[in-house]
């Protein structure tokens, strides 16, 4: 069947399979930072935004998305470079392989709640599941990004 | 120190953060052939008849091949990523008629998508003679079922291993007389205890992509810790010379030993080899959860005298592990449950060791971060926080009395001397930390809830002793930039940064002058590869012989271009220059220059390294656990803990590296199980059954470090990848046993068990 | 793995009933369990452009539509003030965001599994399920009935003046409950909902004796519960340990409800 989805910005036709999954819709498409880690919709590797709500690729047919927007690590490059850096400035991105879904969910969260506080982060990426760091790492990241976003606001 | 010891971001931090296509499956060229693999639903059978006809005829199919395209009487091989001769026997073959675990590999299929490989496997016709499985590893040892009945079934080293006894590997050792040191203690701490088949849950799963090269030959990208054991086991799987294949490894999305074994490799390498086409296979989370490479379940039996003042006098030890259908560091992973974790109790005066390894018809277990330290450090600590309760001692206090220093020499360590240690500054650090005093052993919060802590100690090695090799090969390249070429294995753990870290001090440059490249059968020079927590020790003191040989070669065409001797200059890491007088110079980027127009002094090292010592790592830990008495439920709020790894080579990454260790433990501890039903089928065959720790299970974890100095690594530097997992298991039992007066002896401790144990003990 | 011939975006409720008559094809809810089955679908048929995704308050009570996710039901503000926090509270656990911006109540109230956070609390706010042919039915007589090819439409929460509170044991944050308990205090009494037991959540109705103490209440209600509920084993844990929990959580249901 054919589809529109507009990704990272972009009008993207496509003919699909009926039972294709969006995450490998976009990853046919060039995105490759949406992985799989699991297939039981548990570990939040292939979070993307479905219009403006993070969501699991791999449970979202791509037919579904047929004219909405659809927005990748891909799509948000500065601001994971911005936020990110604060994660490799703890060595928390060790493996790698669980960053972009982590990094897509915790800009959603800064998007609905600019100043989570520790417990709000943890619920947030309750379903970013990490096996590397402990979390502990990701935390001190994330912290030390809202308190720098945090001093740049107040001197602006 | 400019490089080492300092918290620079990772090489690779960068594209990883903002997602760039670096691992496998991101590379895989787009026309690979899809491979999956068709697995027994029984745990013990005979293959009678395989009919593939009708799948062939299935549009998009390649191949499909069964165990009738294997010789079965072909020499048989190991999975196992290991040095040669392997310790693992040579037990398996690509496809075999009997299968011997539900998961067992029946049949590979190769098409050009998913759909179509799908489509075949459901029309694969196989016939099974079902047979008995063995599925309690205690009735393994002479069992008359025979795993491995085989008799092309073969061990090549002399470990105790005899496959009509359903043995993989048999050990005894002891150093004193064990039976007279314990008839004479005051104490004897006697009890079993039991850990399971974790997994170590990497959030890539197996997975390999296989191609021709422009010369014939095989070419393997895949997700491994070790790919110059890889390319001896694929060609001793497929009897091709090891000449005609090369290993790539992509960036890996972690390894913790799981990757250690070639577990996905083989099937796509038959298929490329057989077809010629690219193919790739990814394991679904179901198959690595399933069909993989876990934890050694092992039992051990601890029986630890102590004189009535608390001196622990002697340990006697008897582990039984169960390897699975599979012999994969079968032999190897059970020796570390003794000789790293009797070794800790520097006073005793005997010690006995005692192992068998046993095969069932389960998934065979590999290497899992702690390589069976794990789960002896889990006995012999338990056992000791049991021997302080008796004894009305303070579990600090007991250690404190008891633990090995440096410059003794350790009987159950392979008589090795301890040649750095600051375990004694590490138990004052983590008791000031957890605030031990106040806390020990409980509290109160008057809801049904307590608070309570608990502790343990201990150590790993740095690699394999007078086994492991790491190399490195450094060149300069134009302008004086530097190329670092390895073959250890960044599987995140950061050693493609560390290394170049040792590089650049030695070579008084900074990071971003050293470009990386590892890993490559073909290019790198031979590294054992990424495990055995190996890198940093071994193959770090190889990058540090090389950077000081590159050195010299550097002064040396300095020299020439200065027209003196190669002892009269000196360089600074920017220039050559004469010692006497160091106006006159040349730069390092000359220097390159003229290492490619008409000179022949190569700027371009190669060193290899290995140790006859494996220095280990020491750790403390305490948690401190929030548990509900009438539910059962237990939350670890605070765990604390210290490290001695010797010289932190970057301390960002020894510190990420104790956090997600210290809650993979956490999670053994607690959540983590593996169980098979009646009929031999694992239960936990995903994340929705086998549940690692998510962020809001876990309060705080804390890390600090007390430094001991190692002599013989790089910089002073030891290990700390394995080390950090083993703490939890100990200090989260004794907690629970502080909160309720219950001893838990086997893992995990779950809920249930703690609210039923509180409830008999009304 | 499901496999689908035909998607289907439904354009009315009627075509979506039509599609949903033929036994092969399935109306998709989040999408999360389906997927993992085994299973050939005919035409998925897909509800979401049918303005089901919105909560409607009013005096009476709340009207949720069935494509309402999980999140959009933790986060309303309605529900919140009138349940406590108890709607919130049976389903922040659930794996994480993203999952719950994908599943859906319809999805959840129509599989009726015995480990769903969303049919236990939504048993316990004696709500009613509205059908496209079969028109409004209690939750605990449609709970209780076998799976039917009719189209569930919004839910129905009526407001009754009551209290609520949710629990849930689990042995991990994330993981499916070992068991769960919502209850309600109403002018009448009490209603207990057990779920994951690991059947399908059952509901006790008990009433507090004017002469007792509160905590004589919950010690009689948790005995009560006890000795009225059927628990199973599974992996999560036995039916000894579920009975035992049953009696903890329905005491401090009591407790909480009564301060």
């Amino acid at each position: 069947m054919q589809i529109t989805i507009t990704l990272n910005g972009k009008k993207v036709s496509a003919d699909v399979a009926p039972d294709a999954l969006l995450i490998d819709f976009v990853r046919s498409h060039g995105c490759y930072s949406v992985k799989r880690g699991c297939e039981t919709s548990n570990c939040g590797l292939c979070t993307v935004f479905l219009d403006e709500k993070p969501v699991l690729s791999c449970s979202v047919l791509a037919a579904r998305a047929d004219g909405h927007r659809v927005t990748t690590l891909e799509g948000l490059q500065e601001e994971a470079a911005e936020f990110g850096g604060f994660i490799a400035d703890q060595g928390a991105e060790q493996c790698g392989f669980c960053n972009p879904g982590f990094i897509m969910n915790a800009l959603a969260l800064f998007r609905e709640n600019p100043y989570p506080s520790e417990e709000e982060i943890k619920e947030y990426l309750a379903g970013n599941l990490c096996r590397c760091s402990g979390y502990e790492g990701q935390l001190r990241g994330i912290q030390a990004f809202l308190a720098w976003k945090k001093s740049k606001e107040a001197a602006e | 120190m400019k490089n080492v010891n300092q918290p620079f971001r990772k090489k690779d931090a960068m594209q990883l953060v903002t997602g760039k296509p670096v691992y496998m499956d991101d590379l895989a060229p787009a026309d690979c052939l899809i491979v999956k693999l068709l697995r027994s639903p029984h745990p013990n059978a005979i293959v009678k008849t395989i009919n593939t006809t009708v799948a062939k005829k299935v549009p998009g199919i390649e191949a499909i091949f069964t165990w009738e395209d294997v010789d079965q009487n072909g020499r048989r091989y190991t999975q196992a990523g290991q040095t040669y001769p392997e310790a693992s026997p040579y037990d398996r073959l690509v496809i075999d008629r009997h299968v011997r675990f539900v998961g067992d590999v029946v049949a590979i299929v190769a098409g050009v998508d998913d759909r179509c490989v799908d489509k075949a496997m459901k029309l694969i016709k196989v016939e099974y003679e079902v047979l008995e499985p063995v599925l309690d590893f205690h009735t393994a040892k002479d069992n008359p079922i025979l795993v491995h009945p085989e008799d092309n079934w073969e061990s090549l080293c002399p470990v105790g291993a005899d496959n009509k006894r359903n043995l993989c590997a048999h050990d005894e050792c002891g150093s004193g007389d064990i039976d007279a040191v314990l008839a004479n203690c005051d104490v004897v701490i006697d009890h079993v205890y039991h850990t399971k088949a974790c997994q170590q849950a990497m959030m890539e799963t197996f997975r390999t992509c296989c191609y021709m090269d422009l010369y014939g030959r095989l070419n393997i990208l895949s997700s491994t810790q070790i790919v110059f054991h890889t390319r001896r086991n694929v060609a001793n799987a497929l009897h091709i010379p090891k000449s005609m294949i090369r290993v790539i490894k992509p960036r890996v999305g972690g390894g913790f030993g799981a990757k250690q074994t070639a577990v996905s490799a083989i099937y796509p390498a038959f298929v490329t080899w057989k077809t010629k086409k690219p193919c790739k296979l990814l394991f679904t989370r179901e198959e690595s959860q399933t069909a993989s490479s876990p934890r050694h379940e092992m039992e051990m039996h601890v029986r630890l005298g102590a004189t009535k003042e608390g001196i622990v006098k002697g340990i006697d030890l008897y582990t039984l592990s169960n390897t699975g259908a599979y012999g994969e560091h079968g032999p190897t992973t059970v020796g570390l449950s003794g000789h790293k974790s009797i070794p800790l109790y520097g006073k005793a005066e005997a010690f006995r060791f005692v192992s068998d390894v046993v095969y069932t018809n389960h998934m065979s277990a590999g290497a899992y971060r702690g390589y069976g330290a794990t789960q002896g450090l889990f006995a012999v600590e338990s056992a000791v926080n049991e021997l302080a309760a008796k004894l009305h001692m303070d579990p600090f206090k007991i250690r404190e009395m008891n633990i090995v220093k440096e410059g003794d020499v350790m009987p159950a360590y392979y008589g090795a001397v301890n040649t750095s240690c600051a375990l004694d500054r590490c138990l004052k650090k983590v008791h000031e930390m957890i605030d031990w005093d106040h806390k020990y052993p409980v509290r109160d919060l008057g809801n049904g809830k307590v608070r309570a802590v608990g502790m343990g100690m201990a150590m790993q090695g740095s690699g394999i002793s007078g086994m492991d090799v790491g190399s490195a090969t450094l060149k300069v390249n134009d302008e004086g930039f530097y190329s670092l070429i390895i073959g250890a294995a960044d599987m995140g753990t950061g050693c493609d940064t560390t290394l170049a870290q040792i590089a650049a001090e030695v070579l008084d440059c900074g990071l971003d002058d050293i470009t990386v490249f590892g890993a490559d059968t073909d290019v790198s020079p031979y590294d054992s590869g990424s495990y055995a927590s190996s890198t940093t020790y071994v193959t770090g003191k190889a990058v540090e012989k090389c950077a000081m040989k590159l050195r010299a070669q550097i002064c040396k065409l300095g020299a020439e271009l200065l027209h003196c001797e190669e002892a009269d200059v000196a360089f600074d890491g920017k220039n050559v220059f004469v010692d006497a007088d160091p106006e006159q110079k040349v730069s390092l980027s000359e220097v390159a220059s003229a290492s490619q127009f008409g000179h022949m002094v190569p700027l371009e090292v190669t060193e290899t390294h290995t140790s006859p010592l494996s220095p280990p790592p020491y750790m403390v830990g305490a948690a401190e656990i929030e548990l509900d008495k009438e539910t059962g439920e237990v939350k670890v709020v605070d765990y604390a803990a210290c490290v001695d790894c010797g010289t932190p080579i970057n301390p960002n990454l020894t510190r990420v590296q104790a956090e997600g260790g210290l809650l993979q433990g956490i999670g053994m501890a607690l959540t983590e199980n593996i169980t098979y039903d009646s009929k031999g089928c694992p239960m936990e065959n995903s994340f929705m059954q086998y549940k690692i720790p998510a962020r809001v299970d876990i309060g705080k974890i804390r890390v600090e470090f007390e430094n001991s100095y190692e002599p013989n690594g790089p910089f002073g530097a030891k290990s700390i990848g394995e080390v950090v997992i083993n703490t939890p298991l100990p200090a989260i039992a004794d907690a629970v046993y502080n909160a309720i007066g219950t001893r838990f002896y086997e893992l995990p401790i779950t809920p249930e068990q703690i609210a039923m144990a509180v409830e008999e003990n009304r | 793995m499901m496999t689908i011939r035909e998607y289907k975006r439904a354009e009315s409720l009627e075509e979506a009933w039509q599609l949903n008559q033929k036994k092969n094809n399935r109306v998709l809810g989040g999408m999360i369990w389906l997927k993992m089955e085994k299973l050939n679908v005919g035409t998925a048929i897909d509800l979401s452009g049918l303005g089901l995704d919105t909560v409607e308050e009013t005096d009476e009570g709340f009207s949720i539509g069935a494509m309402v996710t999980l999140r959009q039901l933790e986060l309303h503000e309605g529900l919140a003030a009138y349940t406590g926090g108890a709607v919130r509270e049976s389903v922040r656990h659930i794996v994480g965001v993203q999952l719950r911006n994908l599943a859906t109540v319809g999805g959840s109230i129509y599989s009726r599994f015995g480990f769903s956070d969303v049919l236990t609390m939504f048993l316990a706010l004696n709500a009613s399920v509205e059908l496209y042919k079969g028109g409004i039915v209690p939750l605990a007589e449609y709970a209780a009935r076998p799976y039917d090819r009719d189209i569930l439409v919004r839910v129905l929460v009526p407001k009754e003046a009551a209290s609520f509170c949710y629990q849930s044991v689990r042995n991990s944050q994330t993981d499916f409950p070992v068991l769960t308990c919502a209850a309600a205090k109403t002018a009448e009494g009490y209603r207990f909902v057990i779920g994951a037991r690991p059947g399908k959540a059952m509901l006790f109705a008990l009433k507090p004796n004017g002469a007792e103490t509160p905590e004589l209440t919950a010690d009689r209600f948790a005995a009560e519960v006890r000795a009225q509920i059927k628990t199973e084993s599974n992996l999560r844990g036995s039916a000894e340990y579920r009975n035992h929990l049953a009696g903890v959580l329905v005491k401090r249901a009591v407790r909480r409800l009564e301060a």
